[in-house]
């Protein structure tokens, strides 16, 4: 059977109607996915007999009569530092590579009584610290429309996963772009929701006060279906809002008519692919064309955010992963003759280059001496960032610009210079110091057969004007397409 | 700021991370030259700004002090590296 080509809210509709069995659509998707998986590797572990279970489960409560819920029989594919119990929860990481969850992730309980299905977990740079999943310690994803190019990253084999549709949904996490960059790279709809939106709890923490949970799909429709159900606030995450959850699905048929749109002038850069800038501006004119104004605006701290990210998100993170010490779970180094040497030995054998080299950063930033300069200046850089959103959403609605300066990148192509993978972050980072929502979705291709991304801000807690826009754009606009799967 | 070798020995001390000379080395200059970038921070008058530690307003969250026993731990247990009854195993701390 080939359910390729149907959305999440069309697989969900025809299971709920018994038009479909929830096994059959796993089915379905697992063997597209064992198939051409072997070319991608989106996933790093494919759970097939608990996939199978799920959708039994979904498929006896439409027989009884009961509604197993607005994903009945969804497949999703789950970022790999996302806890499901009994799974491997290896964050892409040697010194997580044994390490089998316990207990659900708050999103993940959500979507079981929803009645998804979870077919595997996907790959990612470790500890999601990195644009290429080439910092992943197992293997690189490669992009469906170019396998010789990466899918972006951290969240790649969720981009990749749902880009050739071996699943028609997928979860991310982004802290600076991790769901929206490799979404642009690999032709999908990602969105980072408003930093509180959703529960963080089961999420393993890479910077706290820039992590959030996302959806990936193929249509703006199903990310508002998807954020829907992970939304909300949790007593298990302090950091969740308390706030109302709104009708995200009510939004998508608004359009854009009187809709205010900024464009930051910061945001088209030197050095950037023309094919993308081009694209960029052209999507814009066709949202003015439905009726929306289109009104430049300033951000003029843009050039400090990968400064104050770079400050801020490793300084989080050396703390964050401070607990992987071969203590309680994770590796240990057979080498170690004291209770130190086990640290040392353990971290330095445990974890990958880039997440040393991060851990290091921001050891540093916080060690005495240093704080004030790196760590404070960061804090309060990223308040004037915080603030030059404030004050251009005084004049607009939303605010479009290029998810990434350029089209998906060869494999390879910035492995070596750290300094050049983080400029691919470049566009993605400030909705993160800001703790806006932020979507990405395909607006066109390069003359290489390429997806190029346009990312949508919004105010905090407004996904609804965002999707109202990107809805709009979408069904005005041809590039919902699916990559070839070779023969 | 440059960063000496010292520096990053120390700060590897700080971060328990037993670095190869190699790691070391390829570091002070990966680290410099992120550090170096950074430095773009210092142009921005912050004199009269508040940091943002978080972007929502947030403040302690209180609950009773309530102990709900975690009915597996068995499978905490088998996830650690070396364990005894119930406890974690470690290398001896105190001679």
């Amino acid at each position: 059977m080939n359910l390729e080509t149907l959305s999440a809210a069309d697989i969900a509709r025809k299971v709920r109607a018994k038009e479909l069995s929830a096994r059959d659509v796993a089915k379905s998707f697992l063997d597209r996915a064992h198939g051409w998986d072997k070319t991608i590797k989106a996933f790093l572990s494919f759970n097939d007999d608990a996939a199978l279970a799920q959708a039994d489960a979904v498929d006896r409560a439409v027989s009884a009569g009961r509604d197993p819920g607005p994903l009945a029989g969804v497949p999703v594919a789950v970022k790999d530092n996302l806890c499901v119990t009994g799974t491997k929860t290896t964050c892409a990481s040697k010194i997580l590579e044994n390490f089998t969850a316990n207990y659900d992730a708050t999103v993940i309980e959500k979507l079981r009584a929803a009645g998804a299905v979870f077919i595997g977990k996907t790959n990612l740079d470790e500890f999601a610290m990195g644009s290429s999943t080439e910092n992943s310690a197992f293997f690189t994803t490669r992009n469906p429309w170019d396998v010789s190019r990466v899918p972006g990253g951290s969240s790649g084999g969720s981009a990749a996963a749902v880009a050739a549709r071996l699943a028609p949904l997928a979860l991310g996490s982004d802290t600076g772009g991790s769901i929206r960059q490799p979404a642009a790279l690999c032709g999908v709809v990602g969105l980072k929701p408003t930093y509180g939106r959703v529960s963080r709890f089961g999420l393993v923490a890479f910077a706290s006060s820039l992590d959030q949970i996302g959806p990936f799909s193929t249509t703006v429709a199903d990310a508002a279906l998807l954020l829907q159900v992970l939304a909300g606030h949790d007593p298990k995450d302090s950091t969740s809002a308390r706030v109302p959850v709104p009708d995200f699905s009510a939004a998508l048929g608004r359009g854009v008519q009187g809709l205010r749109v900024g464009l930051p002038k910061e945001y088209f850069i030197d050095g950037m692919d023309p094919e993308v800038s081009r694209a960029v501006r052209q999507a814009v004119t066709t949202l003015e064309s439905l009726g929306a104004t289109v009104k430049e605006v300033s951000l003029p701290h843009t050039d400090a955010g990968l400064s104050v990210y770079y400050v801020i998100a490793p300084s989080e993170a050396s703390a964050n992963l401070a607990r992987f010490d071969g203590v309680r779970y994770g590796y240990r180094s057979p080498r170690a003759t004291s209770l130190l040497e086990q640290y040392e030995f353990s971290r330095d054998e445990g974890f990958g280059p880039e997440v040393k080299r991060r851990i290091m950063l921001g050891t540093y930033a916080l060690s005495s001496g240093y704080y004030d300069a790196y760590y404070l200046k960061a804090q309060k850089v990223r308040t004037l960032i915080k603030q030059d959103f404030d004050r251009a959403f005084e004049s607009v609605d939303v605010i479009a610009t290029p998810t990434a300066p350029t089209a998906a990148f060869k494999a390879g192509e910035k492995s070596d210079d750290p300094l050049q993978m983080y400029l691919s972050d470049v566009f993605t980072i400030s909705c993160n110091l800001a703790g806006l929502p932020g979507l990405s979705m395909p607006c066109g291709f390069t003359s290489n057969g390429l997806p190029i991304g346009l990312q949508l801000l919004g105010k905090p807690f407004d996904e609804e004007t965002v999707f109202a826009a990107a809805s709009a754009y979408e069904k005005a606009t041809p590039w919902n397409r699916i990559p070839s799967q070779p023969a | 700021m440059s960063l000496s070798e010292k520096d990053v020995n120390h700060v590897a001390r700080l971060a328990r991370l037993a670095l190869t000379d190699a790691e070391r080395s390829k570091y002070l200059g990966q680290l410099g030259r992120i550090l170096e970038h950074i430095q773009v921070l210092s142009k921005y008058d912050t004199a009269q700004v508040a940091p943002t530690t978080h972007v929502i307003p947030l403040s302690n969250v209180w609950r009773e002090d309530v102990a709900r026993p975690f009915a597996d731990t068995a499978s905490i247990l088998a996830n650690a590296p070396d364990h005894e009854e119930i406890y974690f195993k470690v290398k001896k701390v105190i001679e």
